[in-house]
């Protein structure tokens, strides 16, 4: 099922918390959606599962608006709230019992999914106890297990790696990426190392409005635009070395970072790459090229840029 | 139909993980019997093989017992954010209500249906009219869903329980007294619209073995007023 978002707005009194968001996810994608704090994912998240009403603009899941059939629609959500609410006096089981029994779980079928997302979320050891009693990280899969026990083909996910140890992250992750490859998920996050680990597409959005959509290298691409890299040429004076690369044609700017260990940083000219004429260099002159790193735009700069402002 | 059954178990099933529900069956079969058996104008003292004296008692035990259990009915969900997770299952909002609802009717059926001892014992000593002791279960039952579904409606409104179980009780009061107090205040209209909103009036009525159906209709109304009130005060969130 596809999630189309048209013109999407909500305020709350005179303060806009989303602004005309327009934007789809494909069955079989995982849209990461980033934003600082108080930006309008939360909103966005909960206009989707149908828990708050729309503002303004509309939201179709399938073929079918949100606003028409909503109650209909719940079933093929599968919506882990931002902060993880659950029953704290209910044990594991009973509670993920009671949501396939509300997600309208086959009676015979139920048994089977608890024991699938038992295993699936790693909660085996804990499940007779109570939700109470559990670690946070206990608690998130607990979370993630009541969002998929009824099988849902959209999974909408706030912040599901909150308060999970690095071995669980990197669990979860490989779990959302696998359901992903069937299912159509958005999930938000703070984390954005996650965001590439896991998402097809990165959706940022800063006051309401959207400020960057596409994959994380296109991002990239548009953040930079000039290719940066850093060289170690071996066996050869630093001086020489300067001038034969600033001698090349494709490159911009060339600066010595170290001069005794011969480093330099090299930035090639809009749009060109410089890589092989580099090569072919350090080969006629018989110097040894033992270093060579592009350098990336951090996703962490991009965000900063795109939200700072 | 079937979502609402599920919702009712897990409620009744958390009254009795929480022990709310042992506590309030001790406290409301001890204060019945204590005052139906043992103290006061109690059985041995009337002389009389008559309910009537239980039934006067429930009638405050209750009043008093039934917001206790409906405060956290919406008002725990919607300070832990449970509603969301709620909510956003394939149930609407109707169903979750009346749900909760049921949850409560069911444990006040459970606590009533201990004091049928009482009604038994009666009738082995003495001559029992029994039809006034099935209208005076019947009148509790219907006075409850109308406390139930007050209680619920304040639990919608707020997320502090404290607040839930007062403004039930304020709410409560009115039918449950100031109505039949007032109404002897004020001659003609007045004086009768309040009689006819005082709860206790309407459960004189039926308690004395009279099933009138405008008694019926009191008590439906109310109920279906509060559970109507619920709904709306939880849908509203889709409206700011």
């Amino acid at each position: 099922m596809d999630i189309n978002i048209e013109n999407l707005s909500k305020r709350y009194g005179s303060q806009k918390a989303v602004d005309q968001l327009s934007f789809e996810v494909k069955t079989g994608e995982i849209l990461g959606f980033l934003g600082p704090n108080g930006a309008g994912k939360s909103t966005t998240m909960k206009m989707i599962t149908g828990y708050i009403g729309i503002g303004s603009g509309e939201v179709r899941i399938g073929d079918k608006s949100v606003q028409e059939f909503g109650d209909e629609l719940k079933k093929h959500i599968g919506y882990l709230p931002e902060n993880n609410p659950l029953y704290l006096d209910m044990p594991v089981i009973d509670y993920l019992g009671f949501c396939a029994a509300l997600q309208g779980v086959a009676k015979e079928k139920i048994e089977e999914r608890i024991r699938l997302m038992v295993r699936m979320c790693g909660l085996n050891a804990e499940k007779h106890k109570k939700i109470g009693e559990l670690s946070k990280g206990f608690r998130q899969r607990v979370g993630l297990a009541q969002a998929m026990i009824h099988d849902p083909e959209i999974l909408i996910l706030d912040e599901p790696t909150t308060g999970l140890d690095p071995n669980q992250i990197v669990e979860i992750r490989k779990l959302i990426r696998e359901l992903g490859k069937e299912k159509t998920v958005i999930l938000s996050t703070h984390i954005l190392p996650e965001v590439e680990a896991t998402c097809d597409r990165i959706l940022i959005i800063n006051k309401g409005k959207i400020v960057a959509n596409g994959t994380a290298e296109s991002l990239r691409k548009q953040a930079t635009g000039q290719e940066i890299l850093k060289l170690r040429i071996e066996d050869g004076a630093a001086d020489q070395i300067l001038h034969e690369l600033r001698r090349i044609k494709s490159v911009d700017l060339v600066e010595v970072m170290d001069r005794s260990m011969n480093r330099f940083e090299l930035q090639s000219r809009t749009g060109a790459s410089s890589k092989r004429e580099v090569f072919t260099l350090c080969v006629d002159k018989g110097w040894v090229l033992t270093e060579l790193i592009p350098i990336e735009t951090r996703l962490e700069d991009i965000f900063r840029n795109l939200t700072t402002n | 139909m079937h979502t609402i059954w599920v919702i009712t178990k897990r409620e009744l099933q958390s009254f009795f993980d929480s022990l709310i529900a042992y506590i309030m069956l001790v406290l409301f079969l001890g204060f019945s019997g204590f005052f139906t058996w043992l103290y006061g104008s109690d059985i041995f003292l009337v002389g009389q093989a008559s309910l009537e004296g239980f039934f006067g008692i429930a009638f405050w035990t209750l009043f008093f017992f039934i917001p206790a259990l409906t405060m956290r009915l919406l008002a725990e969900e919607k300070k832990t954010g449970t509603i969301e997770m709620l909510l956003t299952k394939a149930v609407t909002d109707r169903e979750v209500v009346i749900g909760k609802f049921l949850s409560t009717f069911l444990l006040i059926s459970i606590a009533l249906a201990f004091t049928l001892p009482y009604a038994i014992t009666i009738y082995n000593i003495g001559n029992l009219d029994v039809g006034q002791v099935v209208c005076g279960y019947i009148g509790l039952l219907l006075m409850s869903g109308v406390y139930i579904s007050i209680g619920l409606y304040a639990s919608s409104i707020t997320n502090n329980q404290i607040v839930a179980f007062l403004s039930a009780l304020f709410i409560g009061l009115f039918f449950h007294l100031i109505f039949d107090v007032l109404s002897g205040n004020f001659t003609g209209l007045i004086g009768q619209i309040l009689s006819t909103l005082s709860l206790s009036n309407h459960f004189e009525s039926i308690s004395r073995g009279v099933m009138d159906t405008r008694d019926l209709i009191y008590f439906f109304s109310i109920m279906l007023l509060g559970l109507f009130l619920s709904e709306l005060s939880l849908t509203k969130r889709n409206l700011d």
